[in-house]
């Protein structure tokens, strides 16, 4: 959705682990994304390369980690597999599921140098 | 460079860059400052001859910076009693004319503030100004959202009375601004019924984001095919606890029960 504004904060956390932990280059990101997260990859990685221009984390390689979507199903009473936000359950079909995993957006590690 | 939004500073402006001396209802006169203390970032390495790889675990919220900044919001709406609600629909729901008339309703019982977002020009915040209250505008340039980030330096130009209630129009999009915490107590989403009714199933992030839709336009329903029914179950299904109020700015018709709503919400109900 708005793949400009995450990048700009991705960067930004890395600058503040950059002044916390003392390094200054990056040449590894890697980031959780999860597949309900409304997150274009693709509009990531271009967003990423364009904002990281003239930083620390220029060049940087950008790894995404896709989480599933999944969700709890009342009716069911179990963990479903969600291919959309706020879907309906592939067992019931019923729509009184509560998504569970899949909106992550985190920075999980870096590779720095 | 804003650090928070989409865009460089250079593409995000704020009405008013005056100092930000105000004077209050009993007549004291201060000024304040509302500054983010944010360092840019100046890295490098010291010795260049330490070149060895590690790896550092973040494990941090992309969105953390943001929702800081919203905190930072919160705290200053708390401090002075005020109510804040963030507004969110497509272009052209009726959301600033919703406004105008609100606020042309609660005259004399309730001050209302404005933060005013949109790509570009301050001709909403000048039609806010034109009912008396206090607006302001927040041009995103390329931004898509309004961020926390933005408003908390509106509120550092806006003169925001203690208990008032701060409306923040959002930039009409039913995409974006769901993510981002502003710091307002509600979102409240308008859809107007001269959209379709199966928005909410489209775009579910704001619809389950929102407390309150307000149906705007009601007036237009014996001329159009929109089902009332139908776009309220489909509010419901992506947001069971959504609440829901037909209303229509040009008529007036539903506009008690929204500003109950307000009441009941800003009394800490």
């Amino acid at each position: 959705m708005h793949e400009m504004s995450l990048a700009e904060g991705v960067l930004q956390l890395i600058e503040d682990a950059a002044r916390r932990e003392g390094f200054g280059r990056v040449t590894t990101v890697w980031l959780e994304i999860g597949q309900l997260a409304g997150v274009e990859v693709e509009a990531m990685k271009f967003c990423f390369d364009a904002v990281t221009r003239d930083s620390i984390a220029a060049g940087a390689k950008l790894e995404i980690i896709a989480t599933p979507g999944t969700g709890w199903c009342l009716p069911c009473g179990e963990t479903v597999a969600l291919a959309e936000v706020y879907g309906a359950c592939p067992r019931c079909g019923g729509y009184q599921v509560q998504v569970t995993g899949g909106k992550e957006m985190r920075v999980k590690e870096l590779e720095v140098a | 460079m804003c650090t928070t939004c989409g865009c460089g500073s250079d593409e995000v402006k704020i009405e008013g860059a005056d100092p930000h001396e105000h004077v209050h209802a009993d007549g004291t006169r201060h000024s304040h400052t509302h500054e983010h203390a944010y360092v840019p970032a100046h890295t490098h390495s010291h010795a260049p001859g330490t070149s060895a790889k590690r790896m550092v675990q973040i494990e941090q919220d992309i969105l953390a910076k943001n929702n800081a900044y919203a905190a930072q919001n919160r705290g200053f709406f708390a401090g002075r009693r005020v109510f804040a609600l963030n507004l969110v629909s497509s272009p052209g729901s009726g959301k600033t004319t919703l406004l105008c008339k609100t606020i042309e309703q609660l005259r004399g019982q309730q001050q209302v503030a404005v933060i005013e977002g949109d790509q570009q020009t301050s001709q909403d915040a000048e039609r806010i100004r034109a009912t008396g209250a206090p607006a302001i505008q927040i041009n995103t340039g390329k931004g898509c959202h309004l961020d926390a980030h933005m408003v908390g330096h509106a509120l550092e130009k806006l003169d925001l009375p203690e208990r008032s209630l701060l409306m923040i129009e959002n930039v009409g999009n039913l995409v974006c601004p769901a993510a981002f915490d502003l710091g307002e107590a509600h979102k409240v989403v308008i859809l107007s019924v001269t959209e379709g009714e199966d928005k909410p199933i489209k775009y579910p992030d704001m619809f389950r984001a929102a407390s309150l839709m307000l149906l705007n336009k009601c007036d237009l329903l014996p001329h159009l095919d929109f089902s009332v029914k139908e776009a309220i179950a489909f509010a419901r299904r992506v947001n069971p606890a959504i609440e829901i109020i037909e209303v229509s700015a040009k008529t007036g018709a539903g506009m008690a029960e929204w500003l109950d709503w307000i009441e009941r919400k800003s009394n800490g109900e």
